[in-house]
């Protein structure tokens, strides 16, 4: 089982780096969407952490299904349905103890909930286009894997610029949605990176 | 039994209000109706929780629809129809179709106590697909 510092690193870790990037976020949503990600995100990052003890105290499932929660109620906009979707389907999904056979199906179902929920999938320049290669890494297995993991989600979100979007209120932009990073995929980016940072200490 | 409820969920609670307002004039009081717009602290958005509850607060037996402007109001309203109670979710339904004009001919046919699925297809032949 995650030891409960190292739980509570990892949830602290990543909302902050959400509130530290929420400006980069809403410039990147600006040019091609609402311009309300970073805001979106901060907020959402901000009622995560006003619950970080007792998120910490909870078994890693059950904590990834409460902040899942609190961002499905608190995000307003639609990537609080979708992150938080993420995080309740890998909630359920994961055993108490996973191990990484455990994280890569857990990281697959929840991808599911998520293209579910959005009506998306894979290639529509969405946070799915990070998360859909993470999870081809996980599974991949092998070593530096946590590195590897990181820096292919940085690649991914790098890789969503040429795209064209079909969803989200960027598809409205049609090829003008071209030449810039999703806001979508670089906040799911940041977090796999924060998060797999605290995992390799 | 009672009319199908409608539900209109707007990024800007202007929008919303006066949709509603538009509805209002059509069928009166005749069909459950209410309306949501804004994120949790008032800005440009649309807000989970303020949806179930306009969904309790137009809540019909016979069913709701819930006509919704662009993606973020969509997902959210999806989102809030998997949190309602299991008696209710299958009796909640999201439109597509144009908010403003959705949101007047759903009631319009509501009002003449159609059903959900009446309702919903009325409101879905104003959107080109």
């Amino acid at each position: 089982m995650m030891e409960q510092t190292m739980q509570r690193r990892l949830i602290a870790e990543v909302a902050n780096a959400v509130v530290t990037h929420a400006d980069e976020l809403t410039t990147l949503d600006q040019a091609i969407g609402d311009g309300d990600h970073g805001l979106n995100m901060r907020r959402g990052a901000l009622a995560i952490l006003e619950r970080l003890d007792e998120l910490a105290a909870q078994p890693l499932p059950d904590a990834l299904k409460a902040a899942g929660q609190v961002l499905v109620m608190k995000v307003g906009g639609a990537s609080g349905p979708l992150y938080g979707t993420l995080l309740i389907a890998l909630g359920k999904a994961l055993p108490l103890a996973p191990d990484r056979d455990d994280l890569a199906r857990a990281v697959g179902v929840a991808i599911d909930a998520v293209k579910r929920i959005g009506r998306s999938d894979v290639g529509q320049k969405t946070m799915l286009d990070v998360l859909g290669p993470v999870r081809e890494e996980l599974a991949s297995g092998g070593p530096g894997l946590v590195d590897r993991v990181r820096r292919r989600g940085a690649a991914a979100a790098d890789a969503t610029i040429p795209m064209k979007a079909i969803k989200g209120r960027a598809s409205f932009l049609g090829e003008r949605s071209i030449g810039h990073m999703d806001p979508g995929a670089r906040s799911a980016s940041l977090m796999i990176a924060v998060a797999c940072t605290v995992m390799e200490e | 039994m009672a009319n199908v409820g409608i539900v209109i969920v707007s990024h800007s609670p202007k929008i919303a209000e006066g949709a509603a307002d538009m509805v209002r004039q059509m069928v009166g009081d005749s069909v459950p109706l209410a309306w949501t717009g804004g994120n949790p602290e008032g800005g440009l958005g649309t807000d989970v929780a303020a949806i179930i509850a306009a969904i309790g607060r137009a809540w019909s037996d016979a069913g709701v629809a819930v006509l919704v402007d662009l993606g973020g109001a969509e997902t959210n309203s999806e989102m809030a129809i998997e949190m309602l109670e299991s008696s209710r979710r299958d009796r909640v339904v999201v439109c597509e179709a144009p908010v403003v004009e959705g949101a007047v001919m759903a009631a319009t046919e509501a009002s003449g106590g159609a059903t959900l699925d009446a309702v919903r297809r009325t409101a879905e032949e104003l959107s080109p697909t």
